[in-house]
């Protein structure tokens, strides 16, 4: 599906000395199946944003559009949880979510409210819980005797176990190893190349060098830039006012263009920069 | 559950706001009590516009107040509705079974409604200028003397800080598990009551388990930091009673006096 913010603006505690504004005049495209990563310094918006989609949070001015549903600020409650069963969501914590005696049920319980059969459910539980790397075993342990990681994982998989069409990751790596880190990230990409619909947020310019195809800058509750992340990351004006900082392969380009290299565009994966620094180094 | 405007400070400035929380705190009762010594038209419209005034000068938007009625509006009903259909009167306008109507009925009613009013306008003034912790250290302050029948002022100061800053956390959790369940398709507030009730058992149990784990982290975090209670602690808000709060208590000596005066004449 496709997502289109026209001029939406957030302001949180409206009409009261409190008043805050969470997102100013964004308006945005985030296309179809693409992986779309969304960066931005703490507190710039981006969870604010994303919220917008499956409508926990409605618009004080201006338009959604996801697909072909419409949400704007007189949108009421009813009749939202197609919406919501064809957007996923995994938190900014998810570990907070989980509330069931065992991992299983807890897993079960977002497809059953989508009305899944029970049956239906169980056997994504059971093809979820491989999918985010725990075995089967787990699926009959409790939520709460799990580490950080385990819960974070558990919870993936409670929201891929609906089956949603465009899945909205908040941060969904934080905390986790190294390995597991790739490990989720892979498969997003699976998810992502299975005809998904990503949406990451996130501080890791790694992940958004080797992932996405679409980045999204946020800064001070405004869309900064949009684009291609190569392009982003080429674009001097966004990286000197601390809005945006370099993946490791691109800032390692830019140390290697004081000696003698040169870069027409900042590489910014590791194999583009050995390709690079191999095409300088012996010539071909 | 923003909509809950007693217990909320809200920032500002004005004289209200700069009075001592323990001047203001004692005052606010205080006024509480003495609302109960009005008895005639003039008593109960002299204590008002001292209210409206106290209102004004505190340079906060009369509708706060207002809304500060709204979560006892059923309360103020019922209540006003009883004194005036069952004020027992020798005269009455309009009888029908168990209702009487009577003039008696309507000023009685009237009363109790101003009553109401009064005291949560000032009792809503005294939350929105003042914060909780300062609340909750000038109960300690006026908690003090106990301390000679060995009453444990300071824990109980301490507890009481430590559940007034886990209120805003709690809505703060809240709102997050709610958002977290509703994008699993929990609809709150659909269905029939038992649909209900069990909606709310997927953010209770989450609730719980982060209240206990943020304790928990609170109690380590605070023994690590090397805090031990008893006494010799130095404050680091330390609340100081200056000319303005003197004042404001002549002020509350001399409503007291006109308010009596008023009331037998
Ligand atoms: N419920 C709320 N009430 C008032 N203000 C809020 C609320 N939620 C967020 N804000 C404000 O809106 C702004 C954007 O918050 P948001 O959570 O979207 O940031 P973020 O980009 O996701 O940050 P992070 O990277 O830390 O997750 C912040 O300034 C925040 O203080
Ligand atoms: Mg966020």
């Amino acid at each position: 599906m496709e997502i289109i913010f026209k001029n939406l603006t957030q302001s949180y505690e409206a009409n009261s000395p409190l008043e805050g504004l969470g997102l100013d005049d964004v308006s945005l495209t985030i296309h179809d199946k693409r992986f779309t990563a969304i960066v931005g310094k703490t507190g710039s918006g981006k969870s604010t944003l994303v919220r917008h989609i499956n409508a926990l949070l409605k618009p004080t001015s201006g338009t959604i559009l996801v697909g072909d549903r419409e949400i704007t600020p007189e949108t009421n409650n009813k009749n939202l949880k197609p919406l919501r069963k064809n957007v996923g969501m995994v938190f900014q914590f998810p570990e907070s979510q989980l509330f069931e005696d065992t991992v299983e049920k807890d897993i079960m319980f977002g497809p059953m409210n989508f009305g899944m059969s029970e049956a239906d459910a169980k056997k994504s539980a059971h093809k979820m819980i491989e999918l985010v790397g725990l075995g089967e075993e787990y699926l009959e342990k409790s939520p709460f005797d799990l580490s950080g990681g385990q819960m974070r994982r558990v919870a993936i998989a409670g929201v891929l176990a609906s089956e949603p069409e465009t899945i909205i990751l908040d941060e969904p790596t934080a905390g986790l190893d190294p390995v597991g880190r790739k490990e989720i990230m892979d498969l997003f990409k699976n998810l992502q190349e299975q005809g998904r619909t990503i949406i990451l947020i996130t501080h890791n310019m790694d992940d958004v060098a080797n992932y996405a195809e679409e980045m999204v800058v946020i800064h001070d509750a405004k869309v900064k830039a949009v684009g291609k992340p190569k392009d982003i990351f080429n674009d001097k004006s966004l990286l000197t006012d601390d809005i945006l900082t370099l993946p490791r392969s691109a800032a390692f380009a830019q140390k290697l263009a004081e000696k003698n290299f040169s870069f027409p565009q900042l590489p910014i994966t590791i194999s583009e920069l050995t390709t690079e620094i191999k095409r300088q180094v012996h010539g071909d | 559950m923003n909509k809950l405007i007693i217990g909320r400070y809200l920032p500002g400035d004005s004289i209200i706001y700069r009075l001592d929380p323990r001047g203001k705190f004692l005052i606010t009762f205080y006024f509480i009590g003495i609302v109960f010594l009005a008895n005639n038209v003039a008593s109960y419209g002299f204590l008002l516009l001292f209210v409206l005034f106290a209102v004004y000068i505190s340079k906060i938007n009369l509708g706060f107040f207002i809304k500060g009625l709204r979560p006892m509006l059923w309360l103020i009903l019922f209540t006003v509705l009883l004194q005036l259909f069952f004020t027992p009167s020798d005269n009455p306008m309009w009888h029908w079974g168990i209702f009487t109507l009577s003039t008696d009925g309507m000023r009685i009613a009237a009363y109790i409604f101003i009553r109401f009013v009064l005291i949560i306008f000032i009792s809503t003034l005294l939350t929105l200028t003042t914060t909780p912790i300062e609340i909750s250290d000038s109960i300690e302050s006026i908690l003090k003397p106990l301390k000679v029948i060995k009453f444990p002022v300071t824990q109980v100061a301490l507890m009481l800080s430590i559940a007034l800053r886990f209120v805003p956390l709690l809505i703060d959790e809240t709102t997050k598990i709610m958002d977290a369940q509703r994008a699993r398709g929990v609809d709150f507030g659909e269905g029939g009551i038992m649909q209900r009730i069990k909606s709310f058992v997927p953010i209770l149990i989450p609730l719980f388990v982060s209240s206990f784990s943020i304790a928990y982290d609170l109690a380590i975090a605070m023994e690590s930091r090397g805090y031990k209670d008893g006494e010799g602690r130095s404050k680091y808000r330390v609340l100081s009673w200056s000319k303005r709060d003197y004042m404001s208590l002549i002020v509350m000596l001399l409503i007291t006096i006109i308010l009596l005066f008023i009331r037998s004449y």
